[in-house]
């Protein structure tokens, strides 16, 4: 077991953040039960309780926050909450999805690591309006570290009293476990997570039925991201409103930005939604060795590439990326400098789509294989004129043909990287090596 | 025959889940055991079945899934390199071209004296600290250079 002491405080906190779902990060130890309870945590939890709070209220104002699901979906959350029947006396499950397998996001590991308590507390909150008694956090597997402390977050909570039978002396009961993914970036996809909990291949189901009338065991679940939940003890203390005005219409409050990539300082950035990009790359320490911005993924692969002259005038929230042919995904800003081959940075993540395509749906199947061997072949060299009409061609057909998303995610970069830099792709073609002198 | 202790922290797994929901367990048996063994043999994979009251063939699907279960012997140290999008712009290959080079062998291979094999994967969640690897599946090392590989080796006895 991982001692919370190993996890001292951040080596380094960016300045000009608005801290929500990392408001512990400024204090020493501040994954710790007791730094959260020093700065008022659990605090909208026991007044809950006191009150008796009618759900509805707090659906309310949660709509009120514009709070929207942070695992890259963007569904208001209050909606999806309310999805789930409180009249159901049958057994529901409450899901956080931490299962963060696409590239370049990393924020969630933060909250796990910073502020689980935060997040407990959130799922405490969402279990007394959705009238769950049981959840379950499902951990990426390749982040165990986090998982061991989180393990840990949920012994001290259970400890205080805050997880079990009878909170606090009510009538409300829930109890929460951590369990783990090992290896399987699908899933990530709500269905084929809840396949996971019950032990099986993590293959996505059809939907309908949806989660909150047939979920784990088939019984109604909730899912939501852990940056998601997060938010909610935030929410209920400042108000919905506070929240809704820290961001800007349509993207209610601030949100993490997983910066990687080709900067000075990667890192996890929580600012407000509507941030121009130039400030967002400025606090990441601008591009690294002076050099000069090529494109940005702004939220993760399965996200449409920009190329630089499209994003620098961009601000960071779901409209101002959605007007420049991307969208805001989960955050995950992956920047590349001039000296990147997009060819090869597409056949990578071709390969990766590739290899968790999770074999259930042919068209996903057989053509994330035929536009990874495709794209091989062009960097080997060995591409044909007629390669890049393939790629569009196999790459549409397997867009809306398949039951998840996953399909979709895969056929966004191949078309968006061509669309951007076609010219790039034609000299890769005609010279067999790369235009881009890779420094 | 799984051993004792094994059978406590699997025990610790299915408390998490409903009594006639022991398969929940899977994913956390298959990872205890690999855990002690470094790989799954078939019998292990046929005595978690037995344990958990599942078709031997329903454990090993699941087994086969999830990339992090080795189903053959790997090294003792195995050393998993995430060569993905946000690793590879700061120069993964570089790293994976060193261990290669230091251990003399490929992904998918162990060393001859089986200290060492080498994995590539995928995307491990913690792209700001890339380039990054993991040491059996849970220690994960960040911020990688090749002088950090060649002092991580070193302390791999």
């Amino acid at each position: 077991m991982v001692k919370q002491i190993d996890i001292i405080k951040p080596s380094k906190i960016f300045p000009n953040q608005d801290l929500v779902c990392l408001r512990t990060m400024v204090h020493d130890d501040p994954g710790s039960i007791d730094t959260y309870l020093k700065i008022g945590g659990y605090e909208q939890l026991k007044q809950i309780l006191k009150k008796k709070t009618k759900p509805e209220a707090i659906l309310a104002e949660l709509k009120t926050s514009g709070l929207r699901g942070r695992g890259g979906a963007g569904f208001p959350t209050a909606i999806k909450w309310s999805f789930m029947s409180r009249d159901y006396d049958g057994m529901k499950y409450l899901v956080c999805n931490s299962d963060e397998g696409e590239p370049g996001t990393f924020k969630d590991r933060d909250i796990l690591r910073y502020n689980p308590h935060q997040l407990i507390e959130g799922m405490l909150i969402a279990a007394y309006v959705m009238g769950t008694r049981v959840g379950y956090n499902y951990i990426h597997g390749e982040i165990w570290r986090e998982y061991e402390l989180f393990e840990k977050a949920l012994d001290e909570a259970r400890d205080h009293g805050f997880l079990g039978e009878n909170i606090l002396g009510s009538d409300f009961s829930f109890d929460l476990f951590a369990v783990h993914g090992y290896g399987a970036y699908i899933c990530g996809e709500e269905t084929a997570l809840i396949e996971s909990i019950e032990g099986k291949k993590g293959q996505p189901r059809y939907k309908p039925p949806f989660p909150a009338t047939y979920g784990i065991y088939g019984k109604p679940t909730n899912v939501n991201n852990t940056e998601t939940f997060a938010s909610v003890p935030w929410i209920l203390e400042h108000g919905g409103q506070a929240f809704q005005d820290l961001g800007v219409e349509n993207s209610g409050g601030v949100k993490l930005f997983s910066v990687s990539g080709h900067v000075e300082k990667p890192g996890n950035y929580e600012i407000k939604m509507g941030t121009p990009f130039s400030e967002l790359l400025n606090m990441a320490g601008g591009i690294w060795h002076r050099r000069k911005l090529k494109a940005v993924i702004p939220g993760g692969p399965s996200t449409a590439v920009v190329p630089a002259a499209l994003i620098e005038n961009a601000t960071m929230d779901y409209d101002g990326l959605q007007k420049i042919g991307s969208s805001l995904g989960a955050g995950s800003v992956i920047i590349m400098d001039d000296s990147t081959c997009m060819v090869s940075a597409l056949k990578r993540l071709s390969y990766f789509f590739y290899e968790e395509s999770c074999g259930q749906c042919t068209p996903c199947r057989e053509g994330t294989g035929w536009v990874y061997r495709v794209i091989k072949r062009i960097v080997d060299g060995k591409g044909t004129r007629e390669d890049l009409e393939l790629l569009t061609d196999v790459s549409k057909k397997i867009s809306g043909r398949t039951i998840c998303a996953l399909g979709d995610a895969a056929a966004t970069p191949v078309l968006s990287f061509i669309k951007h830099f076609r010219p790039e792709f034609e000299y890769f073609i005609q010279h067999g090596h790369s235009m881009v002198n890779t420094k | 025959m799984i051993h004792a202790d094994d059978i406590k922290l699997i025990d610790k797994e299915l408390k998490k889940f409903p009594d006639n929901q022991k398969q929940s367990a899977v994913i956390s048996a298959l990872r205890i055991v690999q855990t002690r063994h470094g790989w799954l043999s078939k019998e292990h994979i046929s005595d978690i079945a037995h344990y958990l009251g599942m078709p031997e063939i329903a454990v090993m699907e699941v087994a086969t899934f999830y990339n992090m279960f080795n189903l053959e012997p790997k090294g003792k140290y195995q050393i998993t390199v995430c060569t993905n999008i946000s690793c590879m712009l700061r120069n993964s290959d570089e790293i994976v071209q060193h261990l290669e080079k230091k251990l003399g062998i490929s992904f998918g291979e162990v060393s001859k004296d089986k200290k060492f094999s080498l994995k590539e994967g995928e995307c491990m969640g913690a792209c700001g600290s890339a380039p990054l690897c993991l040491i059996n599946n849970h220690t994960m090392h960040e911020y990688l250079t090749t002088e950090k590989i060649d002092q991580l080796l070193a302390s791999l006895k």
